[in-house]
């Protein structure tokens, strides 16, 4: 915007170049040992190592590069734009949105009917298996589980870093329940989420009365209990082989899915035998569940619970002051995350029809709650987007044999996903650290509803 | 003197005794004092005298030492607040609080501040949600009551032109304002204020004197801590002076104003001095 | 974390003598097992314990530090012995653990810089996402750089000492005696350094601190590289203790860590080193008298049962609600 001199267009160039040399230096010293050293087993199993330097200057390239660009043009560029954003005033939000936009909600639900049978007439019925459930379904799976555990994180502000506890107990209800008692995933269901929530105030009345990181801290020692207890309850829980053959969720008992039942969908209605049919029931089960989720948390916040519970995340002390009690409110909050929690882990169970303790690993929660933050706490929306751009993103990773062609038939794009993940992160982080959508909504107005800026909400501290 | 029984002298709070000691640090010493209802009581001394700790063990912050609160409801029912759990206070004894560094919820609305200031009657109402969310008739007309309520409050305290905005983006007198309609909207029968003219401008703290007035006027009384002595000399019917976790004073306004021990801590004199003091006093007041 | 599990149940059998004197030598085995893991424990929960006292986050990323350490020790390692070989034992531990120390100390300090500085005063769950994306980053960049299985060297330290039935790996000792010595080191530079003295002002109120002329910033980094450098030790130790590394290897130690910094009390380093000492010993002891599989379930629980009866920890500042 501004012009600028050439002497600070050269001094610029010059501190760029400088920075970029430092990056190089660095970069060389932290990759040398670990880029630049392979180590592998030789025919012997013996640890051997050779050098990859052709790897190593990549890397230190990378480093160097991004580094004089960040410097010279990206930094410069981003900085003008704040410049001219504060001077222009503070519209950030033009008031005058694009159609998308104002009906974005709308669209997005009708798209989400249609979307297996568009996909079935885009790929065929067989191509559409992949469309249908490694995106929808895996999606959808942690859209509901991220807003499930936005109730506790997004709206009481309290930071659980446990939550994929709750998950594997409803998907472990619904496993050992099913097997041993031969009970229907229609009643397994609910009783799965009561499960979830009973754990939840059990979990939760002890430690809630702790603050901040200590109740962090104590949410992840019990997920990891609950993980271990699974791994090591054998009599049980079949430990780390898990429990496999899982019975099929039936539509409401009338119709079913098992391939031999006299009443199999496809053979009632004539259709060729595939198993399509079965994962387009999940989709449409758990878009069921993600909705009645959203409109749970949509009318709960609406609530005096739900308000209590914001209230609680803005400021505690003041709520006591009140007369509200925090321990039951937080253990509401708990609660009700839990069983969303809970039924999505007996839905997982149902979809896979294999459970084992592998899927309830710190990192699932750590994900779900990146999802939770990423997205702007609170937001549904934004909780949903951050699930599609993240999950999503990464299960297009798993199929990009594209790739191979470029680095050639070794390259395992699977293996980049959890980096790339991880990086993606860190980056979005750093550039939204509100989230995507940072605004929200009020419950109540007397005039009208005016959205809150994100720079007014606190994030809780318990 | 006066009969007890009397409306206009009738204790609604009786502190006895009361210490606290943090550590090796005794805050507050032996203290008494007795708030009449019905009346603005204000609580004075100099900064780090033991004010708010006072309100906190009276509002349930702090467990007390040692010592006895006394809380006389209007039914006649008695409680000892120091009994009680901090949220008890205010939904069981009818005390409500503001803080001397505000705590508004700034994320929310100033309409939901005052909402969540009704949670109680509004949870009972929704029978404790389920009610709520299969949308009882009884719960609406409540939820609409209690947005009258806040109605109310806001135009009292001159803030119903920013119902909508977030409690963060008012201006630091019209928070101070927000927070006292927001413990009014508890329906307590003794407020409590930590500090509410500090960082007010003149004109402000004229506007304030006449909500806690007219606050005072439709029957809840007043505990007020405050800094500023021309609004305690103004508006309070009973000061009491602490200094040191100490009682030092205790009486009308006009008694306290002229006790050489108040005099003597607000301007850090010594003994000797206090009676020159006084006369000088004496001779330019107005 | 199956790992320790195997080298403890090795020791196993020398419960079946049941005299009294045998007892007790068994018990003194498992302390001095327990210390061993403590140490290590210990010298990565004052990075937590550091870096939380001084910015008040909690650096999830912390356990793969520790894991970039290792793996820096067994780079070296490889290196150094197809290099020279016949280098002495202990001149090839002292380069593992200083090159590792360097190589951790840098990244660390390049992390804090790109990562955390711009998060710093901003949203409080954003650092620790942050932190979370950098930890899973960090194995998930080891898992592709030097592959997904586990690494195996050749025992390092083998030297056994016996006194009667209770048996001292010389390994064991390093360990003690190292973690011994960099505390010292370490506590000497916290209490009587300028460097001590300005990281426990801007540990106090790091505005007061920058008015005062502390530059905050540099403090800080070098927080980060003190806490990484610790980790590094630890990392190489592990390495030379169970004599395998892993990608995965940064969780589980990383996680009893900071549950060993929070037991203790998080802010306090004597806090972290006693919480990673108890947390090893409850690790060794509950191994040898109950169940190894339920190891990590009653190390877990003792810290909820100790933070539901004393919310700051063992040696935590008691923490008054200021209203
Ligand atoms: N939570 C606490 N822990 C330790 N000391 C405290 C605490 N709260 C107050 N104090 C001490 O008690 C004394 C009285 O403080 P306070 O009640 O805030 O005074 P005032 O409100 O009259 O200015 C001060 O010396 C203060 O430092
Ligand atoms: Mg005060």
């Amino acid at each position: 915007m501004s012009p600028v001199t050439e002497k600070g267009e050269t001094s610029l160039m010059a501190k760029a170049i400088r920075e970029g040399i430092f990056a190089a230096i660095i970069s060389f010293f932290m990759f040398l040992l670990f880029v630049g050293v392979e180590t592998y087993q030789d025919i012997n199993n013996a640890l051997v190592w050779r050098m990859r330097w052709g790897l190593l200057f990549i890397f230190v390239a990378i480093a160097a590069i991004g580094r004089f660009l960040t410097v010279a043009f990206i930094k410069p560029h981003l900085d003008a734009r704040k410049l001219s954003k504060a001077k222009s005033g503070i519209l950030e939000i033009s008031t005058q949105k694009s159609f998308f936009h104002r009906h974005f909600l709308k669209i997005a639900l009708v798209f989400l009917l249609v979307y297996p049978f568009l996909m079935m007439l885009i790929v065929g019925k067989q191509g559409s298996l992949k469309y249908v459930d490694n995106f929808g379904i895996q999606i959808l799976i942690y859209v509901m589980l991220a807003w499930g555990l936005n109730i506790v994180v997004g709206l009481a502000g309290l930071l659980d870093l446990g939550y994929v506890a709750f998950y594997a107990v409803g998907a472990y209800s619904y496993a050992l329940l099913s097997s041993y008692l031969g009970l229907s995933f229609w009643i397994l269901l609910p009783l799965s989420g009561i499960f979830a929530a009973l754990w939840g105030i059990m979990l939760g009345f002890p430690v809630l009365r702790l603050r901040g990181d200590y109740l962090a801290i104590v949410t992840l020692a019990f997920g990891e209990i609950i993980r271990l207890v699974l791994i090591n309850w054998t009599e049980v829980t079949k430990g780390t082989f898990g429990i496999s053959g899982i019975a099929k969720a039936s539509v409401f008992g009338i119709w079913s899915f098992d391939v031999g039942a006299p009443n199999n969908f496809a053979k009632v209605f004539g259709l060729a035998s595939s198993s399509v049919y079965y994962k387009v029931f999940l989709f449409y089960v758990i878009l069921a569940l993600c909705l009645l989720t959203a409109y749970v948390t949509i009318r709960l916040r609406r609530m005096p619970i739900g308000r209590a519970w914001e209230a609680l995340r803005e400021d505690e002390i003041a709520c006591r002051s009140l007369g509200i009690n925090t321990v039951t409110t937080k253990l509401t909050a708990f609660a009700t995350g839990a069983m969303f929690g809970g039924f999505a882990g007996s839905f997982f169970a149902a979809r896979q029809g294999f459970v084992s303790p592998e899927s309830f690993v710190f990192l699932e929660s750590a994900v779900i709650l990146a999802i939770v933050v990423l997205g702007g706490m609170g937001s549904l929306t934004g909780i949903a987007i951050a699930a599609v751009v993240m999950v999503g993103g990464t299960e297009l990773l798993r199929d990009m044999s594209f790739l191979k062609i470029i680095f050639g038939p070794d390259f395992t794009p699977e293996l980049y996903r959890m980096l790339l993940f991880g990086l993606a992160m860190v980056i979005v982080m750093l550039f939204k650290p509100r989230g995507f959508v940072g605004a929200r909504e009020p419950t109540a107005f007397l005039k009208e509803r005016k959205a809150v800026s994100g720079s007014f909400t606190k994030e809780g501290h318990g | 003197m006066a009969p007890e029984t009397t409306a206009m002298t009738d204790t609604i709070l009786k502190v006895e005794h009361l210490s606290m000691k943090f550590g090796g640090l005794m805050a507050i010493n032996d203290f008494s004092f007795e708030a009449k209802r019905g009346e603005i009581t204000a609580l004075i001394g100099p900064n780090g005298a033991g004010k708010t700790t006072v309100f906190n063990c009276i509002t349930g912050f702090y467990k007390p030492t040692m010592g006895m609160i006394t809380l006389h409801r209007r039914g006649g029912r008695t409680l000892l607040l120091e009994r009680l759990k901090d949220f008890e206070i205010n939904k069981k004894a009818g005390v409500a609080r503001t803080f001397q560094n505000i705590r508004l919820f700034s994320g929310l609305t100033v309409l939901e501040n005052l909402l969540v200031a009704q949670h109680n009657a509004l949870m009972r109402a929704s029978g404790y949600t389920i009610l709520g969310l299969l949308g009882a008739p009884a719960y609406k007309r409540a939820v609409a009551d209690s947005i009258e309520k806040a109605r109310y409050w806001l135009e009292k305290a001159d803030l119903i032109d920013r119902a909508d905005d977030p409690a963060g983006d008012l201006s630091y007198g019209a928070q101070r304002r927000l927070e006292i309609a927001r413990a009014m909207c508890t329906g307590p029968e003794l407020l409590c204020l930590d500090e509410p003219a500090a960082g007010l401008n003149p004109k402000e703290s004229l506007t304030l004197n006449a909500l806690l007035r007219s606050i005072r006027d439709e029957g809840t009384s007043l505990l007020l801590i405050e800094h500023d002595m021309s609004v305690v000399m103004e508006i309070s019917d009973h000061v009491v002076v602490l200094e040191y976790g100490q009682k030092i004073s205790d009486g009308t306004p006009e008694h306290v104003k002229t006790d050489p021990k108040v005099i003597a801590a607000y301007l850090g004199v010594e003994d000797d001095e206090v009676e020159e003091i006084e006369e000088q006093l004496d001779g330019g007041a107005v | 974390m199956r790992k320790m599990g195997r080298t403890i149940q090795e020791m196993r059998p020398h419960r079946r003598t049941a005299s009294r004197g045998k007892q007790m030598d068994y018990f003194v085995q498992q302390l001095i097992n327990g210390l061993t893991l403590g140490s290590i424990y210990g010298l990565i929960a004052i990075g937590y314990t550091m870096v939380y006292g001084i910015i008040g986050m909690i650096n999830f990323a912390h356990g793969d530090i520790f894991m970039l350490g290792g793996f820096a020790a067994l780079i070296v390692f490889l290196v150094l012995t197809s290099l020279f070989a016949g280098i002495p034992v202990a001149l090839l531990l002292l380069v593992m653990i200083l090159v590792g120390m360097l190589v951790t100390g840098l990244w660390n300090w390049t992390i804090e810089r790109i990562a955390y500085r711009p998060l710093r005063g901003s949203f409080r769950l954003a650092p620790l996402i942050t932190a979370i994306g950098m930890s899973i980053t960090l194995s998930n960049f080891i898992q592709v750089t030097q592959g997904p299985r586990n690494k195996p060297i050749p025992q390092l330290v083998t030297d056994v000492y016996h006194f009667g039935d209770i048996t001292i790996a010389l390994k064991q000792i390093v360990i003690v005696v190292l973690t011994a010595v960099l505390l010292a080191a370490f506590w000497y530079i916290v209490n009587k350094t300028p460097l001590g003295r300005a990281q426990r002002a801007t540990e106090q109120d790091r505005k007061m601190a920058a008015l005062l002329g502390v530059d905050v910033d540099r403090t800080i980094s070098v927080t980060f590289i003190m806490g990484a450098a610790l980790a590094a030790v630890a990392g190489a130790m592990y390495l030379m203790y169970y004599g395998v590394s892993s990608f995965t290897d940064g969780f589980t130690p990383g996680v009893k860590a900071f549950t060993a910094a929070v037991l203790g009390g998080i802010g306090s380093l004597p806090g972290a080193v006693i919480g990673g000492l108890l947390i090893g010993l409850i690790e060794s002891l509950w191994s040898a008298y109950f169940s190894i599989e339920y190891k990590d379930v009653a190390t877990f629980a003792i810290l909820a049962i100790v933070l539901i009866f004393k919310p700051t920890g063992l040696l935590g500042r008691p923490e008054v609600e200021k209203v």
